[in-house]
């Protein structure tokens, strides 16, 4: 009697489960409509790369397929002045001012901005980790929100002049643009670096301290040693960032597409030669199709930015 | 006689908690005494205040004194460096740096500005030798220490205290991270070193404490309730609580 009574609900139980089973809960509807939406925006961003690359590759291919300059006359060309044909009846289409130009700053401002980003970073996390998190992070945040034109702007009011003051000639050209790059780029190797350091385990720094090291012993042969891979990923990305600005550089460089002699004529990088002439070409013409190739030469250039980040990510995962 | 190491009247307060409340203990050259005791009951406290590891953090106030070799521990002229080098410390985890297990045994030495290769070289093999890893690490002491098992990886930082010669080594549950057969090739690294050096150990492991140790220490909530040779606390201890702990009624 009773049996028959656990059977019966039973089956009512079954039939209840069964159909909820069946239908597609909210929970579970909910989950598919969220990795919907999540995969359309992947898609969505892929596409877009994908056609900035696809777009200024075959722009920029066009110099050198539909106006039929050599490809080496270009990376190694010294003149710049699309408008002119040369003795050969060639534009003059060369790029080498304006590649060294950019390489020049870059370096020479990573090189300037990494002892202070690492003693700063050394300053915030390892001697007065306290004062450094109050006061220095604020600092770097706001630096690094500060809209490029206005460091340009103050580079052409203050650095120019002071350059002309200290070394002579008209105050523009490649150490301008390295002062005001190094201040652009000061506040995201730091930053990078902190976290660098920051990720070195707390175990490493006991372990140095028992062995009768000193706070400088511990942080300069175990803390940096440890940390260098973060370091160096700072440090490209700095350079990625100093090789891709436009706009401050350009004020303040000169802008005369010359291969570069000394550090304070007027000289010009792949940006500052884009960002003046853009506006000034016709779509489809030489002038136009050479500053496009400029355009690919920045952008294999931070393509290749992307990958050393990378392998100095993966290589320093390994040695862990 | 000076003891080699003594402390009388440690207190340690963590801001306003007092974590040690006036501990007295001593210890002889040679052999190994063990600290043991329910968790929370400030033995690596204590251990950590020997070398002045404690200092490095925040709010700690350390009163009483401690006399290695005589010499106050906590006067203000002690130099760091010196004491660290000659009472040193192995961790709970294994801690090697990210270098090669050359460089790691080195470390120490390199610091105090040895330059001669051959006698970092020699200091190297000896040390790895007296910490029971050499036949295993002999052949790839330029790899990366961190490639080692955690058991190898323990031994090699063992090996780089000894690289310092201390005279006395603090152990912070140096096996409570490892497996049952690492723990016990620790166990026996110790025992050789027992001769030749003071050891003092911190263990969860009552079992451990009564294999490896001439002394054990028994805290209980910053105090220590008992202190005497290993076989007398495990065979007939004193105190209610000691033989409470023992026989795994707490803790």
């Amino acid at each position: 009697m009773v049996r028959a009574v656990y059977v019966k609900r039973g089956q009512v139980m079954n039939k209840k489960l069964q159909e909820q089973l069946l239908k597609r809960s909210k929970a579970a509807k909910m989950e598919r409509f969220g990795k919907t939406i999540s995969f359309l925006a992947l898609m969505l961003i892929t596409v877009t790369v994908f056609a900035i690359i696809i777009f200024v590759a075959s722009k920029g291919l066009s110099t050198f397929v539909t106006n039929h300059v050599n490809i080496v006359d270009f990376l190694t060309g010294k003149n710049w002045n699309p408008n002119v044909t040369d003795s050969k009846g060639q534009p003059e289409v060369g790029a080498l001012p304006m590649i060294s130009g950019s390489f020049v700053v870059t370096i020479l401002s990573a090189l300037l901005a990494t002892p202070f980003a690492i003693g700063t970073a050394i300053f915030m996390n390892e001697i007065s980790p306290h004062r450094g998190a109050k006061l220095l992070q604020p600092v770097i945040e706001l630096l690094v929100g500060i809209p490029s034109v206005v460091y340009g702007f103050i580079g052409l009011t203050v650095i120019v002049p002071a350059v002309r003051s200290v070394f002579g000639g008209s105050g523009f050209g490649i150490l301008a643009g390295t002062f005001v790059l190094f201040v652009m780029i000061l506040p995201t190797v730091t930053s990078m670096s902190v976290d660098a350091l920051r990720s070195v385990p707390r175990y490493y720094r006991e372990a140095a301290l028992a062995l009768g090291a000193t706070q400088w012993q511990t942080i300069y042969k175990v803390v940096l040693r440890s940390a260098t891979p973060g370091i160096l990923t700072a440090i490209v990305f700095g350079m990625a960032r100093a090789f891709g600005e436009a706009l401050a550089v350009q004020m303040v460089i000169g802008n005369a597409a010359l291969l570069p002699t000394n550090l304070v004529s007027p000289a010009s990088t792949l940006t500052s030669v884009l960002t003046t002439g853009i506006g000034n070409t016709v779509m489809g013409s030489l002038q136009n199709n050479a500053l496009w190739s400029l355009a690919l030469v920045l952008l294999i250039m931070s393509l290749i930015f992307n990958l050393v980040v990378r392998m100095i990510g993966r290589k320093g995962a390994m040695s862990k | 006689m000076t003891k080699l190491l003594e402390t009388h009247d440690l207190h340690v307060y963590y801001g306003q908690n007092e974590a040690l409340k006036g501990i007295d203990l001593s210890f002889d050259e040679g052999g190994i005494t063990a600290l043991i005791g329910p968790s929370g009951s400030s033995k690596s406290t204590y251990l950590r205040t020997l070398n002045r590891m404690n200092d490095l953090i925040p709010n700690v106030t350390i009163t009483g004194t401690i006399k290695f070799r005589g010499q106050d521990v906590y006067a203000p002229q002690t130099d760091l460096v010196t004491l660290r080098k000659e009472i040193g410390m192995v961790f709970q985890q294994p801690n090697p740096f990210p270098f090669s297990i050359y460089d790691n045994v080195a470390f120490g030495l390199k610091l105090a500005g040895e330059k001669d290769h051959e006698r970092l070289d020699q200091v190297v093999e000896t040390s790895l030798k007296q910490a029971a890893v050499w036949d295993e690490v002999k052949d790839h002491l330029h790899e990366s220490a961190l490639s080692l098992s955690g058991g190898q990886q323990q031994r090699v930082c063992i090996a780089r205290v000894l690289a310092v010669s201390p005279q006395i080594i603090l152990l912070d549950e140096p096996t409570s991270a490892l497996d049952p057969i690492s723990s016990s090739q620790i166990e026996s690294t110790l025992l050789k070193l027992r001769t030749d050096y003071t050891i003092i150990t911190v263990t969860h492991n009552l079992q451990q404490a009564s294999r490896i140790s001439d002394r054990t220490a028994f805290f209980m909530n910053g105090e220590i309730i008992e202190v005497d040779d290993t076989k007398k606390i495990f065979m007939n201890p004193a105190h209610k609580q000691t033989e409470d702990y023992i026989s795994g009624r707490f803790g």
